[in-house]
């Protein structure tokens, strides 16, 4: 090809491509503005033309992820390399002796769990390991509602409550337990266990200040790792430590855009078994505007003369509390959890909640249930009192008398938590692990003498290392549940063979040794 | 008190008959008998309902038929008043009482119209390729880009003066109160408050009774656009394709629910405890065993929560120093449990194995971030079947490259137990795959079992230390003895130890449904995802105005169905979804069909090109193996014209073709 048929083949390109530009619409306004801008300042549309041209560079310019900044280039044939020498480790660590130990050791129970219940190796024993408190679940009332229920609606509601599987039950038991605690509105989870974990994220979000009691359960803690607030702690049960981290709190924020703030804590305390202190929370949480996530789980149907929990023991209006969460599983003997607050907080959670949102609803039984022993605790309050006065025999027993173990649980509380006494542990230099092991033969030794008593499992907690600073040392203790179920006579007697069970793992020989330095 | 059901009749011919009066005449029994003669063009002008009643009537009389032609009749045909049942009548029912009965568990669980209805759910030998996405013109796309511009416009407008001028009760929660920061003020609440809230009453419409084959919702209204809702007193019994009752274990008769009346009677309503403490109980043992049995592996664990089972396995699985790579289309549970793991979390193009492999190569290689030091362990988790999409995971592919690389498997069998395989056991027995070859399974009770909770199955050694360092166990309640027995009546059911020949029924019924209902909206034009054998059957909407549209006319008809859109699917791609059940007869399938083909006529949904399937039947003497051949011979090679077939002619050849290679 001659050069002159290139050059009238390039001039007739480009006068194709000049007519093509011309006819894009505003193309003469451009080229109208560069010209008039060239003519006045040369400088300015070169600057603009770098600007356009540093601009299309950027536009084309691969995008690079930061987080590779120290990828290394290697060849495919030593990827394959390393592949064949990578060894994973494998999936689950073998099992500690304690874990091995515990689960050869726990008793099965065959048939219904009450009072006294049949253990798998055919004995018959007092049962002091079941939130059973009032034995509601050996009712005949419920049981004849609950076959009514499944006889109209079947087991499973087969689907979230947002898609169809919001049934009238699930409605009155929400409504039953907004009127029985006096708020506004109440929302039912399918499970208790999870659902502060799903109502403190569905609030708190990122830049939000959230202060917690440090020995909050696990639920709690699991919450305030998903939600990615700001946590602050303050120590446990100590009020003017709360006053002084939320005054600490509202000058750091003084300056800056209000956000959300929270006092997450516990009414009952699961892991210490002793009582907030909940006018002075509402006097703290009005004077420096925080709101209160109120884990009810161990207090709801249990304190206060009807069972409607710390607000009715403490006399406080239950709609000072922002968010009051609680179990339907436990005392009650039906299934899932709850949160009761304003309206608008509810609904919020009926669509942020990912444990409500995203699983099936509560089983109809399960929540008829829960409604129906709820009318119970109303209408016979006075079980709640024979619980209590189980309660009172069972500490006579133990908490005065043994000399080896201290309760820590409040008075009401059925859940009665036993720790070493500080001086036992100092005298024999009791790390954790010896402790539950103690406490493990404790157990262990009173189900031989027929009283089924259980350890509180801290392990969880300590094993949970998501939550910087909030560390938490549970005190390993044992756990004991009373029972409206059991006669004086039986609850005193259950009380002397853990005291003796007690008493006997301490002086055991092989246990005095290992207390010595030396040994 | 539990309220007592009105018999199905009564409800379901309400609040329609206004609109199907005025058609009455031609639903005669006159009419119907011209129909057996007339020729198919005179059928044409009928609508999709009459043609529909006329396609019954001929199996209505058919011999196979086991039930009562009445029953058939007035069950099946969508909102069909029922002054003309007499007529139809053969002979009178035995007793009120036994027929009242004999409805009430019929509306649980539909009989099987014909044997032939039946399928075996299993993979046909070829690697599973992923499933065609068809997509619409794009005007569609477009409009519907617009249509969210136009409400978040819109949204923001109302917002703006609202907080000025408008009424103070409903701007107070967004606004600064008394020193208190609002409750929510973010986007997720402005998308609720101007984008969820005007089709707000599409979602959680409360129901009562059994979710089974049909379900019965409670009707309400709303004066003040969905803020809140009256209810009407009365309820409505629609065709239930929203609950995830697979298997139609939601009854409240028959050999389930009896056990767990017994249980009920026996054990109480709770175990009070969980299950470290005095939870473990003969019954919870024993639906372990059965579990583990049933899907193929040494032992297994039970939780009182599906949610929870994910969220609590993976802190006890993976750890700080391993690595999850997680399918992005993974459900939420498996999201946050992976998140409280402390593990790093990586994700994967949906169901992509060369992005899998990419991603194995480039996370050994590389090691972990920063110290390049090798995963402790890498574990990939990946569901059985996508409750959105209706996808399988390639199960096969996958384990071709865990023995490559050596990661750990962790499948989610939410949705996929009971509702695939030939024996109902998942994806495993659907691929014929040995579940020794995945590490962890894991499913939830709630959806195919008709109870609750969920399981973990695994080695001996990895279920024990679950048992003991997760917290669920450890803390969480445990599952309710009614809860427990309903599993196990049900387990035992499929496998054929109780009630033998059901089992078989439920798992071949529903495998046939899902084919038919497949084949029969992708050859009405509607673009379906998902693979073939999946019972969840997504069909696409795609405009914002749709979901509430299709909602509504499918009530009318007296469907009920599950619509979503943002966030749980992509912006664009709002969806209905269909759950299909063994409590479906075909009957409900071709009431469904002709729901559908009316409403997406009227709401113009049928964009399907063609290229995921629903194509003309090939011309006789053509079969599949050589339909490229004669594809080239009359040059209709990629010629692919849009499926638009005609009701009728869906409803004549499903049958048979649903049994074939779906195209």
């Amino acid at each position: 090809m001659d050069l002159h048929e290139v050059q009238a083949q390039l001039t007739e390109w480009l006068d194709e491509a000049a007519t093509a530009f011309q006819k894009v619409p505003g193309s003469a306004v451009l080229i109208r503005y560069v010209r008039s801008s060239y003519q006045n300042d040369p400088v300015r549309s070169a600057i603009e033309l770098i600007l356009v041209i540093f601009f299309i560079r950027y536009l084309l310019a691969p995008s690079y992820s930061t987080s590779k900044q120290n990828f290394i280039k290697l060849t495919e044939d030593e990827i394959d390399e390393l592949v064949e020498e990578w060894v994973p480790e494998p999936l689950v660590a073998p099992q500690t002796a304690l874990e091995e130990a515990e689960m050869e050791k726990l008793p099965v129970l065959v048939g219904p769990t009450g009072p006294k219940v049949k253990i798998a190796n055919g004995k018959t024993v007092i049962n002091l390991a079941s939130y059973n408190f009032y034995n509601l679940n050996a009712n005949e009332q419920i049981k004849e509602k609950a076959v009514q229920t499944l006889r109209t609606y079947g087991v499973g509601p087969c689907g979230p409550p947002q898609f169809y599987g919001t049934q009238d039950v699930h409605m009155r038991t929400e409504a039953d337990i907004a009127s029985y605690l006096g708020t506004e509105s109440c929302i039912a989870y399918a499970q208790a266990f999870s659902t502060i974990s799903s109502v403190i994220p569905a609030f708190c979000k990122r830049g939000d200040i959230i202060v917690a009691d440090r020995a909050v359960n696990y639920s709690i803690r699991r919450g305030l790792e998903i939600s990615r607030s700001n946590i602050k702690w303050y120590n446990h049960g100590d009020l003017d430590d709360l006053e002084r981290v939320m005054k600490k709190v509202v000058e750091e924020q003084a300056k800056k855009k209000l956000t959300r703030r929270f006092i997450v804590t516990e009414a009952l305390f699961e892991t210490v078994g002793d009582c907030n202190d909940l006018p002075r929370l509402v006097e703290l949480k009005e004077k420096y505007k925080f709101r209160i996530i109120l884990d009810e789980t161990w207090s709801f149907g249990v304190l206060g003369r009807t069972g409607r929990g710390l607000t009715e023991a403490q006399n406080v209006d239950p709609t000072q509390v922002d968010m009051i969460v609680g179990s339907l599983a436990g005392p009650l003997c039906g299934g899932g959890g709850f949160c009761a607050g304003q309206k608008d907080v509810v609904e919020h959670q009926r669509l942020t909640a990912a444990s409500y949102t995203f699983s099936a609803a509560l089983p109809a039984m399960l929540a008829m249930t829960a409604s129906e022993s709820l009318n119970i605790l109303q209408s016979n309050p006075e079980i709640l009192q024979q619980c209590r006065e189980n309660i009172r025999f069972m500490r006579a027993q133990l908490d005065p008398r043994s000399d080896w173990v201290t309760c820590t649980s409040a008075a009401e509380n059925p859940v009665m938590i036993l720790v070493f006494k500080s001086e036992v542990v100092k005298a024999r230099r009791l790390s954790i692990e010896d402790q539950e092991r103690l406490l493990q033969e404790c157990v262990d030794e009173s189900l031989a003498n027929g009283v089924w008593i259980t350890r509180l499992k801290g392990m969880p907690i300590t094993n949970s290392i998501g939550l910087k600073d909030g560390a938490w040392t549970v005190t390993p203790a044992l756990k004991v549940c009373i029972t409206s179920g059991l006669s004086k006579k039986d609850v005193e007697k259950a009380g002397v063979t853990i005291r003796h069970a007690i008493t006997k793992v301490m002086t055991r020989k092989t246990n005095n040794k290992l207390g010595l330095p030396a040994a | 008190m539990p309220r007592k059901l009105t018999n199905p009749f009564s409800t379901s011919s309400m609040p329609n008959s206004e609109r199907t009066a005025e058609r009455r005449p031609s639903q005669s029994k006159g009419s119907r008998i011209t129909q057996f003669f007339s020729t198919p063009k005179s059928k044409e002008q009928l609508s999709a309902q009459q043609t529909l009643q006329a396609m019954q009537q001929h199996q209505g009389i058919s011999p196979p038929t086991i039930s009562l032609p009445t029953i058939s009749l007035s069950t099946a045909s969508a909102g069909e008043p029922n002054s003309d049942e007499p007529a139809t009548t053969l002979f009178q029912p035995p007793s009120v009482a036994e027929e009242s009965r004999r409805l009430r568990v019929e509306s649980q669980f539909g009989p099987l119209i014909s044997q032939s209805h039946r399928y075996i759910s299993a993979h046909q030998g070829k690697p599973l390729e992923a499933p065609v996405e068809d997509e619409p013109p794009y005007f569609y796309v477009l409009t519907t880009y617009l249509s969210y511009l136009i409400l978040i416009f819109f949204g923001h407008t109302r917002d703006f003066f609202g907080k000025r001028f408008g009424n103070k009760k409903h701007y107070e929660a967004l606004k600064v109160q008394n020193g208190y920061a609002p409750l929510n003020d973010d986007f997720d609440n402005f998308y609720v408050r101007r984008l969820k809230m005007r089709i707000d009453d599409c979602f959680a419409r409360p129901t009562t009774g059994v979710p089974g084959r049909y379900i019965t919702l409670m009707d309400r209204k709303s004066d003040d656009f969905n803020r809140t809702y009256q209810f009407t007193g009365t309820y409505t019994e629609t065709l239930n394709m929203s609950s995830y009752n697979y298997l139609g274990f939601a009854q409240s008769e028959g050999p389930c629910a009896d056990a767990v009346e017994e249980v009920v009677r026996k054990y109480g309503l709770a175990s009070c405890s969980p299950r470290a403490d005095s939870g473990t109980t003969d019954l919870a043992l024993e639906v372990e065993r059965e579990i583990a049995q049933f899907v193929g592996k040494p032992a297994a664990m039970v939780f009182s929560m599906g949610f929870v089972t994910n969220a609590a396995s993976f802190p006890a699985l993976v750890s700080k120093g391993c690595l999850i790579l997680s399918d992005e289309l993974n459900h939420a549970s498996i999201r946050i449990g992976a998140r409280l793991s402390g593990a790093v979390i990586r994700s994967f193009k949906h169901n992509n194995i060369d992005d899998l492999e990419r991603s194995l190569r480039e996370a050994i290689a590389q090691g972990q971030p920063r110290t390049h030091r090798p995963w402790k362990k890498i574990l990939v988790a990946v569901e059985g079947l996508y409750s959105m999409e209706g996808t399988m995971v390639d199960l096969p592919g996958v384990l071709t490259l865990k023995k490559k690389y050596k990661f750990f498997l962790y499948v989610d069998e939410a949705h996929s137990i009971g509702a695939l395989g030939p024996r109902g056991r998942g994806v495993c027995d659907y691929f014929g795959v040995d579940p020794a070859e995945v590490d962890i399974l894991m499913g939830t009770l709630t959806k195919s079992f008709g109870a609750n909770g969920g399981y973990i199955a695994a080695d001996k050694h990895v279920i024990d230390k679950l048992k003991s360092t997760n917290a669920a166990t450890i803390l969480g309640e445990t599952a309710a003895p009614s809860v427990l027995m309903q599993i196990s009546a049900s387990l035992r059911i499929i496998t054929g130890d109780l009630a033998p020949g059901q089992g078989d029924e439920r798992l071949q019924r529903i495998a046939w449904n899902s084919r038919y209902l497949r084949l029969g909206l992708k050859r009405l034009g509607f673009i379906v995802y998902g693979n073939d054998d999946s019972p969840i059957i997504p069909v696409l909407l795609y405009h914002p105005a749709k979901i509430s549209a299709f909602s509504h006319e499918m009530l009318k008809r007296k469907i009920s169905v599950v619509v979503v859109g943002y966030p749980a699917t992509p912006l664009i791609s709002s969806r209905v979804r269909f759950c299909v059940s063994s409590a479906h007869n075909k009957d409900d399938m071709d009431r469904l069909l002709a729901a559908c083909d009316e409403v997406g006529t009227i709401l113009d949904v049928k964009y399907s090109t063609g290229v995921a399937g629903g194509l003309a039947p090939l011309p006789t003497g053509v079969t599949p193996e050589t339909e490229s051949e004669w594809r080239k011979a009359n040059g209709l090679e990629g010629v692919i014209s849009p499926p638009r077939w005609k009701l009728e002619d869906v409803i004549a050849c499903g049958a048979e073709d649903a049994k074939k290679t779906l195209r």
